[in-house]
C-alpha cells in the first residue's frame, strides 16, 4: 500500500488530474502539491494523490552519470 | 527515448547494473569488516528480491531488511479494533485492500467480510470521504494506517469531510513516522547496521535533512535511495564509498523524487492534522512519539474518540517470527512456518500479507 508509481499527467481540470502509465489512466488528486502541474508533467502517484512531482532533469542528469560512470568496457 | 515508461526502463536496464555490480564487488574489497545496510521500505525489499540484488553483492556487503511495510508492523489489537467497529451493522468500514488478510486475535477483516460485516476496499482515500457523503445514514470509518507518504492523504479526507459538513466520517488513526524506529534500530548492537537506504516516498514528504540527526549521532552514512535495480545499486556504491572514506553523511540518490526540505504543503498539513504520539509497532513494541494522532480541534473524526472502543487485549500468534524479521533480525527462510503452514493464500503473520512484506517478497521471488 505504499507504492507509488510516476505518471505522465495528461488532463487537468481543478485539483484533478488524469495520469497514465502503461496506457492506464487514472484520476489522481493534487492538492498536497505545491508546484504548478502542467500536461506533461511526470508526478509521483499513491493513494490517489500526487505526493512528488518528478523532476525530469535529475533523472536525466542520473541516468547520464551512471552511464558514465559505469560504462568502461573492463567494468563487467 | 519516448513513452511514460521511459525513466523505468533505463533505470532497469541489466547491463548498467551488471557493470555497477562490478564496481560494488571492487569497492567491497577494500573493507576492513563487512557491511550491514538496511533497507528501511517495504518497497526496498520487494524491487530487492524481484531483482536479484542480493544474488549481485559480494558476502562481505549485506542488506537487511527493515520496519518500512505499514501494513507489516500494524499491530493485532489494531485489527481487532477495525473488526468490532465492523460489527456494527450501521458501520461501513473502508480501507487500503492490504489490510483486509491482516490477522487480529481471533479473524480477519476479510473473513468478517464474508460474515456479511459491510467492508470496502478503496483506492484513494477520498473515495472513503465519497461512501460517506452518499451514505449519509450510516457511518462511514476508514482505516488510517501508513507513513508520512500516506498520512498527508488521510489529513486531506478530515479536511474535506470538514469542509462539507459531513458527520459520519472518522478516520481510526493508526500512522506512524519512519525516522523513530530508524532511530532505536541503529543503535542495536545485534543488528549492528553500518548504514541506512532510507526510505524513498517518504522522503518525499519529510525530506533528506530529516535524516541528519541520526547520521551525526550514530555516524554513519544514510542514502536516500529510489526503488529502481540502478537506484537501488547506486545507493549501495554511494553507502560503500562514504564507509570507506569514514564519512557519515545523508546524500540523497533520489533526487528525481526527493529534495533536502520535502513536500512543505504536505508537512503543513500534517502538522495541522496530527500531532505525534506513542505506537505501537509489531516486532518493536511501544515507540514514543513515533505515531501521529489526530488533534483535538479535530476529534469529531477521531474514531477512537467517537466510538469508544474497549476490547480485550490482543492475542498473538506465537508461532509467527514476524517481528524478528521486521527488525531484520531473522530472514523469512529462518521461519518454520514460512511457505509451508504461511503462505500469501493463508497468512500466519502481517509480514506475509502485503506484497511489500519480506516474508511475501520472499516466498514470491525468493524461492
Ligand atoms: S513466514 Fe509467516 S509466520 Fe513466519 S514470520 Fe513470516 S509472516 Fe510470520
Amino acid at each position: 500500500m505504499c507504492l507509488g508509481v510516476p505518471m505522465k499527467v495528461v488532463s487537468r481540470d481543478g485539483d484533478t488530474v488524469v495520469a497514465e502509465v502503461d496506457g492506464v489512466q487514472r484520476e489522481a488528486n493534487v492538492t498536497l502539491l505545491e508546484e504548478n502541474i502542467e500536461i506533461g508533467d511526470y508526478l509521483i502517484i499513491h493513494a490517489g494523490f500526487a505526493i512528488s512531482k518528478l523532476d525530469e532533469e535529475y533523472a536525466e542528469e542520473t541516468i547520464r552519470l551512471m552511464r558514465e560512470v559505469f560504462s568502461e568496457e573492463d567494468m563487467a | 527515448m519516448t513513452g511514460e515508461m521511459k525513466y523505468k526502463d533505463e533505470f532497469r536496464d541489466k547491463w548498467l547494473v551488471q557493470n555497477m555490480a562490478a564496481n560494488i564487488r571492487r569497492m567491497a574489497e577494500r573493507l576492513s569488516a563487512p557491511v550491514n545496510f538496511m533497507e528501511v521500505c517495504g518497497t526496498h525489499t520487494m524491487s530487492i528480491y524481484q531483482h536479484g540484488i542480493r544474488s549481485l553483492l559480494p558476502e562481505n556487503v549485506r542488506l537487511v531488511s527493515g520496519p518500512g511495510c505499514p501494513v507489516c508492523v500494524t499491530p493485532t489489537g489494531y485489527v481487532d479494533k477495525a473488526i468490532a467497529s465492523a460489527a456494527d451493522p450501521d458501520t461501513i468500514v473502508a480501507t487500503f485492500g492490504d489490510m483486509l488478510r491482516v490477522p487480529g486475535s481471533h479473524s480477519s477483516l476479510m473473513e468478517q467480510r464474508a460474515g456479511g460485516a459491510d467492508i470496502r476496499i478503496v483506492y484513494s482515500p477520498l473515495d472513503a470521504v465519497a461512501l460517506a457523503k452518499k451514505n449519509p445514514e450510516r457511518r462511514v470509518l476508514f482505516l488510517g494506517v501508513g507513513f508520512e507518504t500516506t498520512a498527508p492523504t488521510i489529513a486531506v479526507t478530515i479536511l474535506e469531510a470538514a469542509r462539507l459538513g459531513l458527520k459520519n466520517y472518522c478516520v481510526l488513526a493508526s500512522h506512524k513516522t519512519m525516522p523513530v524506529p530508524m532511530e532505536i534500530l541503529s543503535g542495536d548492537p545485534e543488528l549492528n547496521l553500518n548504514g541506512y537506504l532510507c526510505p524513498a516516498h517518504v522522503s518525499t514528504v519529510i525530506g533528506g535533512n530529516a535524516y541528519k540527526p541520526l547520521a551525526e549521532k550514530y555516524q554513519f552514512p544514510c542514502v536516500v535511495t529510489g526503488f529502481e535495480p540502478a537506484d537501488v545499486m547506486q545507493g549501495i556504491e554511494m553507502l560503500l564509498a562514504q564507509t570507506l572514506r569514514g564519512e557519515s553523511k545523508v546524500e540523497i540518490q533520489y533526487r528525481r523524487a526527493v529534495s533536502w526540505e520535502g513536500n512543505p504543503k504536505a508537512q503543513a498539513i500534517l502538522r495541522q492534522l496530527f500531532e505525534p504520539c506513542d505506537a505501537v509497532w509489531r516486532g518493536l513494541g511501544v515507540l514514543p512519539g513515533s505515531g501521529l494522532a489526530i488533534r483535538g480541534d479535530y476529534a469529531e473524526f477521531d474514531a477512537e474518540l467517537v466510538l469508544k472502543l474497549d476490547i480485550p487485549e490482543a492475542i498473538e500468534n506465537r508461532a509467527c517470527l514476524c517481528g524478528e524479521v521486521l527488525k531484520g533480525k531473522l530472514t523469512p527462510f529462518g521461519c518454520p512456518l514460512f511457505a509451508t503452514v504461511c503462505t500469501p493464500e493463508s497468512p500466519v503473520g502481517a509480514c506475509m500479507v502485503s506484497s511489500e512484506g519480506t516474508c511475501a517478497a520472499a516466498y514470491k521471488y525468493g524461492r
